[in-house]
């Protein structure tokens, strides 16, 4: 585990970005914000176990206007990394490896995260 | 803990961890979206069932490490100094540690 002098290049602002790419560092950003999220899920559960004031404050969280944006946020962080999970899932057992399909499915999970997030939020 | 999750192993226990919280969060999101609990007592009977402990300990450990083989991937990319490595990956490690055991505590409370 030494730290090696070889070079590194990881400005994400200057390498070129396909559609898997992007894809790809969102899942890993998505996991690390959800990663922070923990505490916060952990908080509102004992919250709602502990009180009735607090089992109905829980059960209302995302009830005003900010709440539901938020709500969609943080589905669409879950969502994505999710969807982005089970793509990498399918690719592991030799499905959807070729570039075209490969492509499309990296697409598809940009534009459904956030499609079934507003979906969840609006259905809620 | 290193050799535990290097390599074959850590991507093993990735993708078990995954499958473990897929079917996890299904169950917990199908409880309180179709059959939310109206009431404090209804809530904490239900968390109280064994099997629905177990299962949210089982969630949560899954969580738990599934994150750790995750955060420590981007730790090793992105922090290079090998001092300040160990010390944010203990950060973490205490971190998800404590998440494991605050999950232990809320259970033990039900």
């Amino acid at each position: 585990m030494q730290a090696d002098k070889r070079p590194v290049f990881l400005n994400l602002l200057q390498i070129r970005m396909p559609v898997t790419a992007l894809m790809s560092i969102l899942h890993r950003v998505t996991g690390v914000v959800l990663i922070l999220l923990l505490p916060f899920f952990l908080y509102w559960l004992q919250r709602s176990v502990m009180s009735p004031d607090g089992f109905i404050q829980a059960r209302s969280i995302f009830y005003d206007l900010p709440g539901q944006i938020v709500l969609f946020l943080l589905a669409w962080v879950l969502l994505h990394h999710l969807l982005a999970g089970l793509r990498y899932l399918l690719i592991d057992l030799d499905i959807g490896v070729e570039r075209y399909v490969a492509n499309c499915s990296a697409a598809a999970v940009m534009i459904l995260a956030p499609v079934v997030a507003l979906l969840a939020v609006l259905v809620l | 803990m290193n050799r535990q999750a290097s390599g074959l192993r850590a991507w093993l226990l990735q993708r078990i961890s995954a499958i473990v919280i897929f079917g996890g969060l299904s169950i917990f999101a199908i409880k309180l979206l179709f059959l939310p609990p109206q009431t404090l007592f209804e809530w904490r009977s239900w968390l109280a069932m064994p099997l629905v402990s177990v299962l949210l300990m089982l969630l949560v450990l899954g969580l738990l490490l599934h994150a750790w083989v995750g955060i420590r991937d981007v730790v090793i990319d992105y922090v290079s100094s090998l001092e300040y490595r160990v010390f944010v990956l203990a950060c973490f490690a205490v971190f998800l540690v404590a998440m494991g055991l605050w999950c232990l505590q809320i259970v033990m409370s039900l």
